[in-house]
């Protein structure tokens, strides 16, 4: 096990290699001139230069490259162009934000999607199976962007609900720990700040968990039907145990094998989810970083926001495999 | 048992959440708190280092400058400078400053102190040198010159109260760039104790202190109980970033801010609807047209430049694709001085513009090419390559054919800017500092100390008189005789038709009705927040 954990986690380094390869050349093909961006119409042909050599996008690209690699292998991912701030500042203040928002997203969707997915496969063909399954279709053809609107518009605008967007009332400000709001107010011990957080995380959360919700209860659904027709099942009824005993402890562990591989998928659509929902609910977090900075060509900070996206799926993915060894004692890595 | 109990914590807890309903905690109803919605967040809160609008929103709530424009114009007025005098020849200009005012940190702000922030522009050796800085752009060589090419201004402190600034040149405009928030005031000592980047930290004089920003989601500042304008009738204002405009709009709707820094068209009519809520709506500080090679082709005779301008309905393009857009008729916006209010736009007549290209000896048209853009700018939200093919199309009624030829934003610049093309090509700027030099003497005037247009006289637009116009403005400096000079330029230039004369965007904010004392600033910038108060 420990062979395999150094051994998937040494391919990270590849990975990452050729994630920034990628991105790098990728911003560099999309047209556009940082210094021009910053310049806007009006600067002077000196002003230009001055910028694009001070910036180093007179050298050539993979100049550029090496010497970004260069800093990033020592930790310095360098600064913003738009903020003049360190990237790794930047990404520090979004990073806590996404982190908990799409935890709170998956939370919802696997509470969510398991509950509807398992009480669907108890009653098959029934009116409850057929109408959660119609719903979960709707809920896994709506764009997350559609989702949230429609949400924000409902239980935020028509109903007054909930809060319409950002992490915390306006007027409650939170010592910084971790970055997480929730997190922080439960850390400091104030109660209030928990509670904003938490009225503030419902709408994302229920936004961009929602597909993956749907995807869940679906897989949940027919995994479970499979499972409660094998032989094991008829044997734990023979033996006279209580119709939940046989779903919740003997069913439900062995239905969850594929529903962890698709919760591993799905964490990466949570991450890209998030740039709309991000968007849409106004929080700070990795998204928003990212669309901003890729709108204003600011390299070094999109460099860092993809790498660090990478490293979480891939991190993230392998928390799942080790998973698989916890719910299958079949299951050995080599 | 124990997961029944778990799960009925759980529902409580969900439906708790819900419930709550609106209504933040008590504190929130003591002080009175003014909510901005804007939609990007600020790049940095330094003065001399940034240009973009979010930045300045909320510098224009934090810092003064030596002189500040007054409420609701582009004039200028009394800043941190209480009076000042310009030398006959227009050269020399000495503030005399106002006396017990301090910066937030404590700072005394007296003429050694601006002349230490403002000696960051100017002085090459001082450390923290502006325009020496890595990736920044600044408007310090735009006001005091640069030092490269010897057109930097002099700065002397003459004693405590009094400053003296020497230009080579006369420059009435100096005045409205020294106002613009791009020359807020800093306090000296946080520029030091932040290493000459005080850009989230930042230091002012001006009605509110700042307070804390958290990176894409607010930006606080509170009253600044000592501010020499009056104290500020609110008590803390949250610019609070939103980037989708239909959350704005509910969070106003909502009343979770009070006011939102930007408006879609399409949301107009709901914001007017609503008795709750004011639209304010004014022609912005820019201008857009399409460009024509003044030197080059058929576009040398001015009657041609006339027909293409009556050729074109500005007005059902304006209504159509710029949801209402003043129409133009000459070089600047009618928000500045200067504006010639009985020059009006070229109607739309296409019998008047066929006998004028007939007139100039083109009564089958012609052929001819246009550069466009793809993106939307400030002065142009909907882009270039739209407007050209409205105009296009409009043009062929008149017998002229173009050709439309899009490029990237900088290979557009580059063409448009630095080489000779003929033909049409989108042209717009967006007002610097207010000042009607800063439209007609950037956009239309000939530099001709070096025999050819400036920069951005990218028609090359060339008559003598209206030169003349501009120089003699430049070196007055009574703004009434200015104005006047202006508005006879304008006269000349409209009869010119350097370009087709298209719109002046809006600058539309919308904000609750019981938000009191709120004007709108040519300039954009939320000047004179002190005012505002919550009824």
């Amino acid at each position: 096990m420990l062979r395999f954990l150094r051994w998937r986690l040494l391919q990270l380094g590849p990975v990452l290699l050729g994630v920034s390869i990628l991105v790098f050349f990728g911003m560099h093909l999309i047209p556009g001139d940082v210094a021009q961006l910053l310049l806007g119409d009006k600067g002077t042909d000196a002003d230009l230069q001055r910028m694009r050599h001070q910036l180093g996008l007179d050298q050539p690209v993979y100049i550029q490259y090496f010497r970004f690699l260069g800093g990033a292998l020592q930790g310095d991912f360098g600064e913003s162009i738009r903020t003049r701030q360190p990237v790794i500042w930047e990404i520090a203040q979004a990073l806590p934000v996404t982190v908990q928002l799409s935890l709170a997203a998956l939370a919802f969707a696997l509470v969510a999607g398991l509950s509807i997915g398992v009480l669907a496969a108890r009653f098959p063909h029934s009116a409850l199976d057929t109408g959660s399954m119609v719903g979960v279709l709707v809920g896994v053809s709506m764009p997350v962007f559609w989702t949230g609107i429609l949400l924000l518009l409902v239980f935020g605008g028509i109903l007054g609900w909930l809060p319409l967007g950002g992490v915390l009332d306006g007027t409650l400000a939170v010592r910084r720990i971790t970055g997480a709001p929730l997190l922080d107010g439960v850390l400091t011990g104030r109660w209030p700040i928990v509670w904003s957080a938490g009225r503030h995380l419902v709408l994302p959360a229920v936004a961009l968990g929602a597909t993956a919700m749907a995807a869940i209860a679906r897989m949940a659904r027919s995994s479970m039907l499979d499972v409660l027709g094998l032989d094991f099942i008829r044997t734990a009824r023979a033996k006279g145990l209580a119709e939940r005993r046989v779903v919740s402890r003997h069913a439900l562990r062995n239905a969850l094998l594929p529903v962890v591989t698709l919760v591993g998928l799905q964490l990466g659509l949570l991450l890209s989810g998030a740039v709309l929902t991000e968007t849409i609910f106004a929080l700070p977090g990795l998204g928003r970083l990212a669309i901003t900075s890729v709108l204003a060509r600011d390299y070094p900070v999109v460099q860092g926001v993809v790498l660090i996206a990478a490293a979480v799926f891939v991190v993230a993915n392998l928390a799942v495999d080790v998973l698989y060894v916890y719910l299958d004692p079949r299951v050995r890595y080599q | 048992m124990k997961r029944v109990g778990l799960w009925v914590g759980l529902g409580l807890l969900i439906v708790g959440l819900v419930a709550t309903g609106r209504g933040g905690p008590a504190e929130a109803q003591a002080q009175k708190t003014l909510v901005i919605a804007i939609g990007a967040d600020q790049t940095g809160m330094d003065p001399q280092t940034v240009q973009n609008n979010e930045s300045g929103f909320v510098m224009s709530t934090i810092f003064d400058s030596l002189v500040n424009y007054r409420p609701g114009s582009s004039e200028v007025g009394p800043g941190l400078a209480e009076s000042w005098t310009v030398s006959p020849d227009g050269k020399v200009f000495t503030f005399k400053l106002r006396r017990g005012v301090k910066f937030h940190d404590g700072t005394p702000m007296d003429a050694r102190t601006v002349a230490e922030d403002l000696d960051r522009a100017i002085n090459p050796n001082n450390s923290c040198f502006v325009p020496a800085r890595k990736g920044v752009d600044t408007y310090d060589e735009f006001t005091f010159g640069s030092v490269k090419d010897n057109s930097v201004a002099k700065m002397t402190v003459l004693d405590d109260l009094t400053l003296r600034f020497t230009l080579p040149d006369p420059s009435a405009p100096f005045l409205s760039s020294l106002a613009m928030i791009w020359q807020g005031i800093m306090s000296p000592a946080a520029t030091k104790q932040y290493n000459c980047d005080a850009g989230q930290h930042p230091v002012g004089t001006g009605p509110f202190k700042f307070v804390e920003a958290v990176r894409n989601d607010h930006i606080t500042v509170e009253a600044n109980p000592n501010y020499w304008g009056g104290r500020p009738k609110v008590d803390r204002i949250i610019f609070r970033i939103v980037p989708e405009s239909a959350t704005r709009m509910l969070m106003l709707e909502r009343n979770d801010v009070q006011i939102l820094a930007d408006v879609p068209p399409s949301d107009y009519a709901r914001v007017q609807n609503n008795n709750a809520l004011q639209l304010y709506k004014q022609a912005g500080l820019t201008i857009l047209g399409v460009a024509m090679s003044n030197d080059l082709g058929p576009f040398k005779d001015r009657r041609v430049r006339q027909a293409m301008n009556y050729a074109v309905d500005k007005d059902a393009i304006n209504q159509g694709l710029y949801a209402g857009a003043t129409t133009a008729s000459q070089g600047m916006p009618p928000v500045l001085w200067g504006y010639n209010k009985s020059v009006a736009p070229y109607p739309y007549d296409v019998a008047k513009a066929k006998a004028l290209l007939a007139e100039a000896g083109f009564p089958n048209g012609f052929s001819t090419d246009m550069m466009v853009y793809a993106n939307p700018r400030g002065y142009n939200p909907i882009g270039g390559a739209k407007l050209g093919e409205a105009v296009q199309s409009y043009l062929t009624k008149v017998g002229v054919n173009v050709k439309i030829t899009q490029y990237e934003w900088g290979a557009y610049l580059a063409r448009f800017r630095r080489q000779p093309w003929e033909g049409f090509a989108i042209a717009g700027w967006s007002g610097d500092n207010g000042d009607p030099d800063n439209f007609l003497g950037d956009l239309f005037e000939w530099d001709i100390a070096n025999g050819r247009a400036r920069t951005n006289n990218t028609s090359r637009h060339h008559s003598p008189a209206f030169d003349r116009f501009i120089r003699d403005a430049r070196r007055t400096t009574d703004q009434t005789k200015r104005a006047a000079l202006y508005e006879q330029a304008n006269k000349l230039l409209h009869d010119d038709a350097a370009w087709i004369f298209m719109n002046h965007t809006n600058q539309v904010r919308a904000a609750r009705a019981n938000v009191k004392g709120f004007v709108l600033n040519p300039l954009q910038m939320f000047f004179n927040m002190e005012l505002v108060s919550l009824e």
